[in-house]
Parts: C-alpha cells; sequence; structure tokens
C-alpha cells in the first residue's frame, strides 16, 4: 500500500507540474506539449488506479489527437500569447 | 501576488482532497456502509449497485468486461447521446473550417526517418486498434478508444502525406454507415425485444469472441465511426497544401 501510495503521488505531481506550467507560459506550443504530457501522466495514473478503459482512451486521445489539434490551430493562427 | 496566491490555494486544496482520497477516510465514506465486498482491500461495504453490477452483469449481458456492459447494455442510450455529440462537434467543425481549408500553407517534407518509421508501423496500430473495438466485451477497451488508436493511426498517415492527406468523401461514408447501423440495431431491438437498443441475438458462450450478443455489433459500429470522425477532425484542420 505505501508503494501505491508512492506511486501515486509522483504522478499526481507529474500531472500537476505540467499544468501549472502550460497555464504560467507564453508559448503556445510549449503548452500543449506540457499538456500532452500530462495526459499522459494522467493515463499512467488511470492505470495504476486499475481503470484499464479509461487510460487507454486517455492516452489515445489525450497524449496523440487532442495535441495534434492544439498543433494544428496554433498553426492556423500565432504561436505567443500576448 | 495574486498568482502566487491563487497557486498556493489551489495546491493546498489539492493536497486536502487527495489527503483524503488515498486515506479513503471523510468525504466518500457515507457512500459505503454492508454487502459490497471490496475487492482489492477485502473490506465489506453496504453499497449495493455495484455488487448488482458485478454479480448480474454474466447472466443478463453475457459480456466479460463489466464496464462495456454499462456503457452498451444498460446505458445504450447514453452511448448513442454521446457518439451524436461528437458527430455534431465534427460537423460544426467541418462547416466552420470549410472557407478556411482552401487557405493555403507552406509544405513541410516529412524527414526520412518519419516516413519510413510509419510504413512499418501503421498497420500494427490500426490492427491494435480494431481489436481493441472487436474485443471489447471481453477485455479492457471498446468502440471509443479503439477509434481513438485508429485515428492516431490516420494522424501519422496526414503527417507523412503532406500534399493528399485523407480520402475525405470514403470517411464521411464510413461514418455515415456506421451511425445508421448503430441506430439500426437498436431499432431492431425495438422489433425483437420491445424496447430500443434492447439484446436480441443469443448471449453465446461466456467470454468467447462471438458472445454478449450486440455488443461486439455495437462496438464495431462505434469503432469505425469515432475513428472516421477523428481522422475527418484532423483532416479538415490540417487544411489542403498546395505546392
Amino acid at each position: 500500500m505505501m508503494l501505491f501510495t508512492f506511486i501515486a503521488w509522483v504522478l499526481a505531481v507529474l500531472v500537476i507540474a505540467p499544468a501549472i506550467y502550460a497555464v504560467e507560459t507564453k508559448d503556445l506550443l510549449s503548452a500543449a506539449i506540457a499538456v500532452g504530457f500530462a495526459d499522459l501522466a494522467a493515463a499512467i495514473l488511470f492505470l495504476v488506479l486499475q481503470a484499464p478503459d479509461v487510460a487507454i482512451t486517455q492516452a489515445a486521445i489525450g497524449a496523440g489527437i487532442t495535441l495534434a489539434i492544439f498543433v494544428y490551430a496554433i498553426r492556423r493562427t500565432e504561436r505567443w500569447e500576448k | 501576488m495574486k498568482k502566487a496566491l491563487a497557486a498556493v490555494i489551489s495546491i493546498a486544496i489539492f493536497i486536502v482532497l487527495s489527503y483524503f482520497f488515498l486515506t479513503g477516510s471523510a468525504p466518500i465514506d457515507y457512500l459505503k456502509g454492508g454487502n459490497y465486498t471490496d475487492p482489492i482491500t477485502g473490506e465489506q461495504y453496504n453499497h449495493s449497485v455495484p455488487q448488482q453490477y458485478v454479480e448480474d452483469t454474466k447472466n443478463d449481458t453475457g459480456a466479460s468486461n463489466v464496464v462495456t456492459a454499462i456503457v452498451v447494455e444498460y446505458r445504450g442510450f447514453d452511448t448513442l447521446g454521446e457518439v451524436t455529440v461528437l458527430f455534431t462537434a465534427a460537423t460544426g467543425l467541418a462547416l466552420l473550417l470549410d472557407e478556411l481549408k482552401r487557405r493555403t500553407l507552406p509544405v513541410v517534407d516529412p524527414n526520412f526517418i518519419l516516413k519510413s518509421a510509419v510504413k512499418v508501423v501503421l498497420p500494427f496500430i490500426i490492427l491494435v486498434g480494431a481489436y481493441i473495438f472487436i474485443h471489447g466485451h471481453l477485455t479492457p477497451g471498446g468502440g471509443f478508444p479503439g477509434g481513438a488508436v485508429i485515428a492516431a493511426g490516420f494522424l501519422l498517415m496526414i503527417l507523412v502525406h503532406t500534399t493528399r492527406g485523407l480520402p475525405e468523401r470514403k470517411l464521411s461514408i464510413t461514418e455515415s454507415l456506421a451511425g445508421i447501423s448503430y441506430v439500426l440495431i437498436g431499432l431492431l431491438g425495438l422489433v425483437f425485444a420491445n424496447e430500443f437498443l434492447q439484446n436480441y441475438l443469443p448471449l453465446g458462450n461466456f467470454t468467447m469472441l462471438f458472445s454478449a450478443g450486440i455488443i461486439p455489433l455495437i462496438y464495431i459500429a462505434i469503432g469505425f465511426k469515432v475513428g472516421s470522425e477523428l481522422g475527418g477532425i484532423m483532416h479538415n484542420l490540417k487544411g489542403v497544401h498546395e505546392e
């Protein structure tokens, strides 16, 4: 149980830290990549919490497709936040 | 100053909530209380709904994946609503981007490593996606995850073929056929079993591929629909490249 708690805390930090970075940074491309990283950590967290169904969806949509959609949207608009 | 305060407050809320979540002491305790045995810790609770699903799923639906049984069988109408939401989002995006799509963007030639790697990896990604949604009633997964994995394969295709893109027409035909077949399967339930989306096929042998009645059919339809829909969204966002 101690190991489980430790892994859950580490993964929670790996979800929270990129999320804060994504809010704070002015570079939207870096923010999108940070969100993708947070989604990947969240997918592993779901797997540790015994929800493999959600983990597969989160890994494919969060880390893959959402990132691509963000990058395409930034390409059509502007990269730097004013 | 304000930002630092907000960060401190949100981190404090996170620590408090995660403490309750990890120790399982305070706010979620009232949900539990006699005949439910937690499969991990072995504790007994008086929380009958999960126990009910775990016990009845085998006889009611014949699916060995309880999550799938709840999503497609017990709450099938909600899933139809979810598919409709995704369809509406894709249609709205296509309408919004119709004009923007014709604007030309500079073409960047993909490098050699990406081109050769995609040739090797793409069939396997499509295969894994198909496996996930065909075996949705047996193993973790289902129509939405499988369709998303296939759409990730489409993304690789878009990245490699910078000028051609995806066959948009074929994608929309696939999507429409899959949506129509989902509704038709539900309507046949209305004919044979007196309820919309009710199971009317034999349940088959438990844990075999041909089991669980209409669940595999519905998940195959959803897998095709989600895959082609997400692929179409990315194709629309990418736009047309002209030399």
